[in-house]
């Protein structure tokens, strides 16, 4: 097969596994159960998608500029920093700690 | 509530921005890596999950064949299946808007949402995310495969920490009781562990189950936090119809 044609059954793929999500009845996922299944899905992937983009690169642990950011981003969260300030502040310390170390 | 002093818009449009500048970088690593343009473009518009995108043309740009980038790029996309039971859940979208709802499925629209307490702003979060990466992926994904990377690394600009940064905003309001902390910290902790043992995007997949496994047996009072968005829901069917939340009152 060409690689436009892996392209395509690639793309067909990620759209279905996406739509999968979809085709499970919401009906079956309602009860104190799955409500409760559910909400530590919700913590569980954000905590994930965190620790994915603040440590992670491909398949590998690194600690660089990026921790600065988490560091820093916690720290305007604990001042009550609105959402647009605390992910200015976690770019800024990024991009300076990255000029000035690396 | 106007549209653009809803919270959750004002966060969907800061992210929507950050993401969709990365598009730069793909566009331009997808041209290097041997694709077209209009490969790089066709990957952007059809595809529609970073993680898988990236993949696919790292394997084609080491060489790989065809059918592993495939591969690579299939198992990176299997957290969106879960993304998507999450969503179905939370924005019962009807009729063709579940089909739409699908392909902006992605990491951004889903945390986006899940990041909003209130039904209304779980919508709006997940839409104005959702098709606002889209269109900004989309464009600098063209743009990144016209000039190269003559424009340079987003990383350079602190892109990465931007998201580092939003990502621990959303999680942030979640975290009003022990229990909530305590399972984010072990959904980390398992992450970092995983991270060097399997493929990308398999480690959040991993701390999905445990997660999934923790409310499982979670048996403690319901105000501890892990079931958050009951109360929305509740909410939602009491503004609504007024039924939606009965399957809910048995206990």
């Amino acid at each position: 097969m060409s690689l436009w044609n892996w392209l395509l059954a690639a793309s067909l793929v990620a759209y279905a596994t996406k739509l999968a999500g979809y085709m499970v009845p919401a009906a079956w996922l309602e009860n104190e159960h799955m409500t409760r299944i559910a909400g530590a899905l919700t913590i569980g992937l954000l905590a994930s998608l965190t620790a994915v983009n603040a440590f992670s690169a491909g398949d590998s642990l690194v600690l660089d500029a990026r921790v600065g950011a988490l560091l820093v981003a916690a720290l305007a969260l604990l001042l009550r920093a609105p959402f647009l300030i605390v992910v200015i502040a976690g770019a800024a310390t990024a991009a300076v700690l990255r000029l000035s170390l690396f | 509530m106007v549209f653009w002093q809803s919270p959750a818009v004002r966060i969907a449009l800061s992210i929507s921005v950050a993401t969709g500048l990365y598009g730069i970088s793909f566009g331009a690593l997808a041209v290097a890596s041997g694709l077209t343009v209009w490969q790089t473009v066709a990957l952007s518009f059809l595809m529609f999950t970073g993680g898988s995108q990236f993949a696919f043309i790292g394997v084609v740009g080491g060489g790989g064949s065809g059918s592993a980038a495939f591969g690579a790029a299939a198992l990176l996309g299997v957290r969106n299946a879960v993304y998507g039971m999450q969503m179905n859940r939370m924005l019962r979208p009807r009729g063709w808007r579940k089909y739409l709802a699908a392909q902006i499925t992605i990491d951004e629209s889903t945390a986006t949402a899940a990041g909003q307490l209130a039904p209304e702003e779980q919508r709006r979060g997940f839409w104005t995310a959702g098709l606002g990466v889209f269109a900004l992926w989309n464009l600098f994904t063209l743009v990144g495969a016209l000039a190269g990377d003559a424009m340079g690394d987003p990383r350079a600009w602190g892109l990465d920490g931007a998201a580092v940064a939003a990502f621990l905003a959303l999680l942030w309001p979640r975290l009003t009781a022990r229990e909530p902390v305590a399972l984010a910290v072990v959904c980390a902790l398992v992450t970092v562990l995983v991270v060097p043992v399997a493929p990308p995007g398999v480690p959040i997949l991993v701390a999905a189950f445990v997660a999934a496994l923790w409310g499982w047996r979670s048996r403690g009072a319901k105000q501890e936090g892990v079931e958050q968005d009951v109360d929305a829901q509740r909410y939602e069917g009491a503004s609504a119809n007024g039924s939606a939340g009965t399957s809910k009152e048995l206990s």
